[in-house]
């Protein structure tokens, strides 16, 4: 995969800058004064439950939303108050928002249409659009005769065939089923690869932006949570929220001491000291982290957990485990259904121990209220 | 598969419960058709049978033979065809003037806030729910030589001499497109309002200024609603007979207003159903031509594609 750094150097793509952008409607505030740097050619993702602010982030860097305060920079050009049909970004709706009174050429055409483009090179730049999303030969269908995902990749051909500086996404797939929303996902990414354009994408579906983005931004009510990597996203939960947000994981409550942390009494062993100050904090276990031990097992970096079967659910590929523990509390404890893993499972009510490594720890402070 | 081997000797045995199935749904079928039953024979009883009837007279002259005097009557006497072209006339100004009037009002009430735009419709609908004599002679009162208009501008000094504003073409063509008005602002409404807004921002979005958007995007998906208010307009224009009579004051007849004369000036039903036959041909003739303008389905409001 060619990384970010290096798309940057090659592509045309300008970065985004956003700063101090606030929004309030109402007594409700949407957006509180938030900042976010988009570099050439990254793909960043916008993640949040409904409600978080990120679909209205997306609408002021359209222009259909006017924000109250902030800037927003395409490379050095600030566009926070020119008119949507002045900012040449591009975007996809959730509801695609084909015209449906044009078939697929004369909607992908549309924007070169705006801008004056000699008809024979709208033809030419039409056909090959449409061809990058794998449309040959749909030109002269009318909207209502194409599958969901063709629409999709209708209104991908259409927001990007005029090459514009910023690519916009709001929940593009979440009208597909899964294994379609899947397949997109990849091809989304491929072809963001491949033209280098500066993207900013909006979804609520955590493992969709995972499997993405080269930076995600987690929002929760009106600010960014946390910014980063997937994988450090994944591993490194900054704070609670975002521990539950992302992935599956089950939260132990501990006390943090200066010389020890503790989960009811039992000192943790961890990768890294604490984050932040003592007192209460969270352990984020994920459900694929947990060994299921034979009796007797252990090892000097591996916490050790006691309780009982509460639940088996089998999910085809996998299993996943409920475990009520000795000291209360549950933990869940996902595992492959692969050789005799299943047959070896201990039965609900049954006694079961769960080895956690020190490696796979991670400590989140308790969301602070605002 | 075992399907496989349990479909041949299944043509033995009829299928479970087949025939009660069938049955059953044969029953239901006749259930629904008797549920309309009431209005069909309504319908039957109360327009279709009375217009057979005129129709029926129609084709009799004085003496009560058989005879298509009562058509020749209309194609012989010239006024009829000055009030024909008279009634086509004020129907397509008065069409036009809703139009003009109509869609931004529509346009502006599918934009606004939810509160004010019900607000602003109840506006559009009392007159509406108002009787259509009382709406005429209100009218009346306000465009008189002597009424609110004329006292108004001749305070106003905008004027030297109070204005003929009723008893002509001018007021039959105000009073008309008031009382018809709601009737293309309501389907207009529904349809405008049915449009997602994701349209008109996708066209921004690609470059439209919001000119271009609005006469690319938003119109087109507009105008099947336009249209099924433009031609209910036009088809209630052709026999409306209160408001011409009143506005008119005598000097602007109109199709129904010569249909009324012809009862009251012939011994016989049969003049005047004539009349009366013709109008209801030349409506069903527009109706078709629009429907075929404009695609059957979208005459009636089920929108684009």
């Amino acid at each position: 995969m060619v990384s970010a750094v290096e798309r940057s150097a090659s592509g045309r793509s300008p970065p985004l800058t956003i700063r101090g952008v606030a929004k309030q409607y109402g007594s409700t505030v949407a957006l509180h004064d938030l900042d976010l740097d988009v570099a050439p050619a990254e793909f960043v993702t916008l993640l949040g439950p409904s409600g978080s602010g990120k679909t209205t982030l997306l609408m002021i860097l359209a222009g259909f939303v006017r924000p109250d305060a902030g800037s927003v920079k395409v490379g050095p050009e600030e566009i926070i108050a020119t008119p949507p049909h002045k900012r040449n970004v591009g975007m996809v709706f959730q509801s695609y928002a084909l015209f449906p009174h044009m078939n697929v050429f004369d909607n992908v055409g549309f924007a070169l249409r705006q801008r004056r483009v000699p008809a024979a090179e709208i033809a030419e730049r039409v056909q090959r659009v449409l061809a990058l999303v794998h449309l040959d030969g749909y030109a002269e269908r009318r909207v209502d005769q194409l599958s969901g995902g063709q629409k999709q990749r209708v209104a991908l051909a259409r927001a990007i065939v005029f090459e514009p500086k910023i690519l916009l996404m709001d929940e593009p797939l979440s009208a597909l089923d899964k294994k379609l929303r899947e397949q997109m996902q990849i091809e989304i990414r491929h072809l963001h690869e491949r033209l280098g354009m500066t993207t900013v994408y909006v979804t609520h579906d955590q493992r969709e932006a995972i499997t993405m983005s080269d930076r995600i931004a987690v929002m929760n009510e009106g600010r960014i949570v946390q910014l980063d990597t997937p994988k450090q996203l994944y591993a490194r939960p900054a704070t609670r929220f975002v521990a539950e947000f992302i992935g599956e994981s089950s939260l132990l409550p501990v006390e943090v001491a200066h010389d020890a942390t503790r989960f009811d009494g039992q000192t943790l062993k961890l990768a890294a000291a604490p984050r932040s100050a003592t007192g209460r904090q969270w352990l984020v276990v994920r459900p694929e982290k947990l060994q299921i031990l034979e009796p007797g097992m252990g090892g000097p970096a591996l916490n050790i957990f006691e309780g009982t079967v509460k639940e088996l659910i089998y999910q085809g590929e996998s299993f996943l485990c409920y475990v009520t523990l000795r000291q209360g509390g549950e933990l869940a404890v996902r595992n492959y259904s692969r050789g005799e893993m299943l047959a070896r499972l201990p039965g609900v009510g049954a006694p079961i121990r769960l080895g956690l490594g020190a490696e796979d720890t991670t400590l989140v402070a308790e969301d602070a209220r605002p | 598969m075992t399907a496989a081997v349990s479909v041949a000797p299944a043509r033995l045995p009829a299928r479970l419960n087949a025939g009660i199935l069938a049955a059953d749904q044969r029953r239901e079928r006749l259930l629904m058709i008797a549920l309309c039953a009431p209005a069909v024979l309504l319908t039957l009883v109360v327009i279709f049978l009375p217009v057979g009837w005129l129709s029926w007279l129609s084709l009799f002259n004085d003496a009560g033979e058989l005879s298509a005097a009562n058509y020749a009557r209309l194609v012989e006497q010239r006024s009829y065809i000055g009030t024909f072209k008279t009634t086509f006339l004020i129907s397509v100004v008065v069409t036009l003037v809703s139009l003009v009037l109509g869609y931004p009002l529509s346009y502006m009430l599918a934009q606004l806030p939810r509160r004010a735009a019900s607000l602003c419709m109840i506006c559009v609908i009392l007159p509406f729910w108002t009787s259509v004599l009382v709406r005429t002679y209100a009218w009346l009162v306000i465009l008189q030589r002597k009424g609110l208009v004329n006292d108004w501008l001749v305070a106003l000094g905008v004027v030297d001499e109070p204005l003929q504003l009723v008893h002509n073409f001018g007021g039959v063509i105000i009073g008309m497109s008031q009382v018809l008005l709601p009737f293309l602002v309501l389907p207009l409404y529904a349809s405008m309002k049915s449009i997602d807004r994701d349209y008109v921002r996708a066209a921004m979005n690609l470059g439209a200024s919001p000119t271009a958007a609005f006469w690319q995007v938003f119109f087109p998906l507009s105008v099947p609603g336009l249209v099924a208010g433009l031609v209910l307009i036009f088809v209630l224009c052709l026999g409306f007979f209160v408001t011409p009579a009143l506005m008119g004051g005598g000097t602007v007849i109109m199709w129904a207003m010569r249909i009324q004369q012809t009862v009251s000036l012939y011994a016989n039903w049969g003049a005047a159903s004539a009349l009366g036959v013709v109008l209801l041909v030349v409506t069903l003739v527009c109706l078709y031509v629009f429907a075929k303008l404009f695609r059957a389905g979208n005459l009636f409001g089920r929108g684009l594609g």
